[in-house]
């Protein structure tokens, strides 16, 4: 199939404009992702039983060492990371799917709505997120879907004020224009006319509020208001072990690497779609 | 160094100049092996369209290549200087003071924060060429002589507190301070209206061709407007030259077919179709129109016209006369304030929310610059598909299909576009899809704001052509907006004269002179004809 090939080409071609650093970071955050989505599944050990000592220091068996239950690390690393990537993943979708959908539409409307808009998000973004996140948690009882919420929607208010300005650029211009004069709804100028048009800083954007996201979600699992045991995420993880700094470092590690790794790519995403834009002639 | 030259007249000498611009995807030749001699006291004009390397060469004449070009070979000979292969320095120590560069926006040339002042003397006395005390005294007499108000304070003002045509006439001021022996002007008068032109190029004839000191090389697209200053003509194709004579020999006898074109730019006319379909009853009418933006100044006033169908109404007028806000106002883009608007017999409106979709569909919009005017990630066939299945949501498929292919053919476009993104587009052929986007919704009207504005002469002259075509063919109506007179005049079965949101003249095109409004006779004056000797007419008319 041509197409196939071509992707396969496309692929090669994008590989080769990153640098080394962008590319191993690629590497390494496919490699996490892999071990996340198949490793607990491999490991011959149940991540909520202890199978050896209190912190045993790293060896064949237990290639991460054992935590403060004596449960094994490695496959505690993998499981709770599991749960870390995924809730942050889907807490920046729904940021980004309310985010940029109230910012095209202030962009879109204007007037009093835009107003409206701006001002409800200058008032969530006035309060610190961490403390308004830890007073919301503190009043309702915690689960991952209000986790995720609250992730999402302190996390949309940046991303509105980024699709707001991105759009505000577009929306002016004559070919929007026509589609207002056509008679297009708000669903079609924000999908196919505006979208289109600031898809590469906002897949970047992305990125970084995705980073952002696991560090929170770590922070809140840190301080005791995010994932409640039995189940372990890598803030809880870090908490658990904060007597044995060796043993706490590892899944701070996990946290580093991840959101390292996402940032590097982040990056060059970002240079990438500057390039463009600086590429495409001024009218 | 070469052999001194024999020719002491010889200002600059350019031979088998090659330039190429670097891309990812290796050098592309922009001036291929060109030769251009310049005697002392003489304007050469350099014409073509854009691509054709004039400003190129131009730029090169002053032993400067744009960032992304890049020198390939050649010579150029300036007063027996290599500039070519000229170090910096050298190079900059001439320029402001031996040579010098009239860039075609002054507007955007001059830092708006400096001023106008200290900015002219700015290069005579970095280069110590002139005192400060010498300089100000020479810009003053500059001034004066090129009729800026208030001589003596000119100096004093900011770039704001200028008009763009005396901006353009300080710029001038600028490169004549030290009295080079080289001006390149690079379309200095192509960003003005037409009456402001008149002055810049009058300052220009009066002070460069009285200068015989100075050369001059005078690039633009306008064939009209460098045939009233320069002695000899270049025309200039794709890096190539076509033509080169003396400006009254190639205006009589042009001998390559190019330059023919060139000069037939202005020869657009209309076969009047008759009165068979014209008169049958006026289609868009507006009355007592009233416009502004947020609460300021009234943009519109009072504008009142009608259009009957087959009817092509030419609106005329100068930046910020209103014409494009006109044309806002009859689309719904900006409601009006005051007055109304009626479509066929029916009221049209005001606002865009409030127009049925047959409304909407009846009145299309082509706008200025089709760069802007198509989604640049929407592939042709999509842009054009959607009007085709949002106006029409019975037809089936294939219907659609068909009649996707007919729009392309009737502009003249390749039916392979449909897969194209914009930017694959040249701008004629981006024009060419924005009339067809127009033309799927089957529309009984078409205003056309400034549709010819952002393209070459010869291109525009193809669009034009295409929209009287289609006129004849399909029969809608147009408004007909542009700062153009002589092409609107051309087209136009009615036309009106618009300044400052209102209409001064309005009535039939074929007797816009005899319109008693001072402003349309201004207007009609300035309007430059493919002749030499012209300027001097309008100068003399006006005492």
């Amino acid at each position: 199939m041509p197409s196939l090939r071509n992707t396969g080409r496309q692929a090669r071609l994008l590989l080769r404009s990153m640098s080394t650093l962008t590319r191993t970071s690629v590497g390494v955050l496919c490699l996490i992702l892999l071990l996340l989505l198949v490793g607990p599944s491999l490991s011959p050990y149940s991540y909520s039983a202890p199978v050896g000592d209190v912190w045993e220091g790293m060896s064949w068996q237990h290639p991460l060492g054992t935590d403060v239950l004596g449960r094994d690390m490695l496959t505690r690393i993998m499981k709770g990371g599991r749960l870390t990537v995924m809730l942050a993943f889907l807490a920046t979708l729904l940021g980004f799917l309310l985010g940029t959908f109230f910012g095209f539409m202030s962009a879109l409307v204007g007037r009093w709505v835009d107003i409206l808009l701006s001002r409800i998000v200058e008032i969530i973004m006035a309060f610190p997120s961490l403390i308004l996140a830890l007073i919301v948690l503190a009043l309702i009882d915690v689960s991952k879907g209000i986790l995720i919420v609250i992730i999402a929607v302190l996390d949309s208010t940046r991303v509105y004020r980024l699709s707001r300005s991105l759009a505000q650029d577009i929306v002016v211009m004559p070919y929007v224009e026509t589609a207002r004069l056509r008679g297009e709804k708000l669903g079609w100028l924000m999908r196919r006319e505006i979208l289109p048009n600031v898809l590469p800083p906002m897949l970047a954007e992305f990125g970084l509020r995705f980073g952002f996201a696991i560090l929170f979600l770590s922070a809140l699992s840190f301080l005791g208001l995010g994932i409640q045991p039995p189940e372990a995420d890598w803030g809880s993880m870090v908490k658990e072990n904060a007597l044995s700094l060796p043993v706490a470092l590892v899944p701070a590690a996990a946290i580093a690497l991840t959101t390292i790794c996402v940032n590097i790519i982040v990056d060059w995403l970002l240079a990438r779609a500057a390039r463009v834009r600086s590429a495409t002639p001024e009218v | 160094m070469g052999q001194p030259n024999k020719d002491n007249d010889l200002v600059l000498d350019i031979a088998g100049l090659s330039i190429v611009s670097l891309h990812q995807h290796g050098a592309q030749p922009l001036l291929k092996g060109l030769t251009l001699r310049l005697r002392r006291g003489e304007i050469l004009g350099l014409i073509g369209e854009s691509g054709a390397g004039k400003s190129t060469l131009g730029l090169a004449a002053l032993g400067y290549q744009r960032t992304g070009c890049k020198y390939d070979k050649g010579v150029v000979r300036f007063d027996n200087l290599l500039l070519h292969s000229g170090d910096e320095k050298t190079l900059s120590s001439l320029r402001g003071v031996r040579m010098a560069y009239v860039a075609q926006s002054a507007a955007a040339a001059f830092n708006p924060v400096h001023r106008l002042g200290a900015q002219i003397t700015e290069a005579a006395r970095c280069q110590a060429a002139l005192s400060r005390r010498e300089a100000e005294r020479r810009m003053v007499s500059l001034f004066r002589r090129f009729d800026l108000p208030e001589p003596e304070r000119f100096g004093d003002r900011f770039p704001h507190q200028a008009s763009g045509g005396q901006l353009q006439r300080a710029m001038i001021v600028m490169a004549m301070l030290c009295e080079p022996q080289l001006i390149v002007f690079d379309e200095p008068t192509t960003a003005l209206d037409v009456t402001t032109q008149i002055e810049v190029l009058a300052t220009i004839k009066r002070n460069i061709r009285a200068h015989s000191a100075t050369s001059a090389l005078y690039i633009t697209h306008d064939l009209a407007v460098v045939a009233q200053v320069a002695d000899r003509i270049m025309v200039l194709k794709d890096g190539m030259l076509v033509e080169e004579n003396d400006t009254k020999a190639l205006l009589t006898k042009p001998q390559r077919p190019y330059t023919k074109e060139l000069l037939s730019v202005y020869q657009v006319g209309r076969k009047r179709g008759g009165g068979k379909k014209k008169g049958r009853g006026v289609l868009l009418r507006g009355e007592g129109l009233d416009a502004s933006y947020g609460d300021g100044a009234r943009i519109l006033e009072d504008v009142s016209f009608g259009v009957s169908e087959y009817e092509v109404l030419g609106v005329v007028g100068e930046s910020g006369s209103g014409k494009s806000t006109l044309a806002r106002v009859v689309t719904g883009l900006l409601p009006s304030r005051e007055g109304s608007l009626w479509l066929g017999g029916e009221v049209l409106p005001r606002r865009l929310k409030r127009r049925s979709k047959e409304q909407l569909r009846r009145v299309q919009l082509v706008s200025q610059i089709p760069d802007t005017a198509l989604n640049p990630r929407q592939k042709i066939g999509e842009a054009l598909g959607r009007p085709l299945s949002y106006f029409f949501p019975q037809r089936t498929q294939a219907e659609r299909e068909r009649r996707l292919g007919e729009l392309l053919s009737s502009c003249e476009l390749d039916s392979r576009l449909t897969n194209a993104f914009p930017a694959e587009l040249s701008g004629g052929q981006k024009q060419r899809v924005c009339i067809a986007r127009a033309l799927a919704a089957e529309p009984d009207i078409i205003v056309c704001d400034e549709i010819t504005s952002a393209l070459d002469r010869l291109i525009a002259k193809g669009i034009v052509n295409l929209m009287l075509e289609l006129q004849e063919k399909l029969g809608m109506a147009y408004i007909f907006i542009s700062h153009d007179l002589g092409l609107v005049r051309a087209i136009s079965d009615d036309m009106m004269v618009m300044q400052g949101g209102k209409i001064l003249s309005y009535g039939a095109a074929s007797g816009i002179e005899k319109s008693e409004d001072a402003y349309t006779q201004k207007l009609l004056r300035s309007v430059p004809q493919m002749r030499v000797g012209w300027l001097d007419e309008v100068l003399q008319k006006r005492g």
